[in-house]
């Protein structure tokens, strides 16, 4: 008894983290980068909106026709501009998203830079 | 030296945060896309009644605009806006459109008898991958075309009567 037991719960879990761990699909691939526009902080793989599972159809029904991943993107973007895409394209409007935090990290390292070996030589 | 550098830089980065702040607190809260694509394909979408196929261009008859409304039986704000679509429906020189989202064909025949039928031809999107090519985010939604499929005027929620009276002036 002890064994059909052991044995029922070590097949249920073999299922059930089939179904957690499974391969994913390339409509979840594709979903999980865009961003759910009428849902805030979820992604059109997460949420279970009507525009979500709206958007999932067509990408299933654009893989279908054979489209590219970037034509989707493309086609997702020219209807409803950069912000449904997670990340942004580089280009003039993006360009201090881009390369502010890069500055920034420059300029952390010019002082940590400068208190360690310039004033260490000092002393 | 090496005080007032690191001051002046976070005097300067405090400054910003706080300009970008004060600023977004006059924004819209809304969401809505600047230059996007505002043409339209011309797709077909099946008709509600009869399950024929029309295409968007051909729907135009001797009118200059189209107004397209997205409306479902289950969304309570559609029923609470219809009376002014019945308005928009005396407008002259407009193609009334309605894009019957995601519903059952029953409930939104019997929403139709309950609170009229203001529309000029009827299209049913049932998977809501059409509104998706109308740049629609969901229901209620109303697009204003011209006959070249350019989105002119989009609003997204219910319409009052404000917007019909705006809709009125773009027309003349």
């Amino acid at each position: 008894m002890k064994l059909l037991k052991l044995i029922f719960f070590l097949l249920f879990f073999i299922f059930y983290l089939n179904n957690v761990y499974g391969e994913n699909s390339k409509v979840d691939e594709i979903s999980k980068n865009l961003r759910c526009l009428i849902c805030q902080g979820q992604s059109i793989y997460d949420s279970q909106s009507e525009f979500a599972l709206s958007v999932k159809t067509l990408i299933s029904k654009k893989l279908e026709k054979g489209d590219s991943e970037r034509d989707i993107y493309d086609f997702l973007k020219s209807k409803y501009g950069d912000w449904i895409v997670y990340k942004p394209d580089f280009n003039k409007y993006t360009l201090v998203l881009w390369i502010f935090p890069l500055l920034l990290f420059l300029f952390g390292g010019f002082l940590i830079v400068r208190k360690v070996f310039i004033k260490g030589n000092k002393i | 030296m090496k005080i007032r550098l690191s001051f002046i830089f976070l005097f300067c980065l405090i400054l910003f945060v706080a300009f970008v702040f004060y600023k977004s607190l006059f924004d819209d809260k809304n969401y809505a896309p600047k230059n996007i694509n505002n043409k339209i394909e011309n797709i077909s979408i099946k008709e509600f009644y009869t399950d024929k196929n029309f295409y968007l261009k051909n729907l135009f008859e001797e009118e200059t605009l189209m107004a397209i409304n997205i409306w479902a039986s289950w969304c309570i704000p559609c029923r609470q806006e219809h009376r002014y679509i019945n308005k928009l429906s005396e407008i002259d020189n407009l193609k009334l459109v309605g894009l019957n989202y995601k519903d059952k064909k029953n409930s939104a025949q019997m929403f139709l008898r309950e609170l009229g039928n203001p529309f000029d031809i009827i299209l049913t999107d049932t998977d809501g991958t059409k509104s998706i090519f109308l740049g629609a985010y969901g229901v209620p939604e109303t697009l204003i075309l011209d006959r070249e499929l350019k989105i002119i005027k989009k609003y997204i929620g219910p319409i009052n009567s404000d917007i019909v009276n705006e809709i009125k002036t773009i027309i003349k």
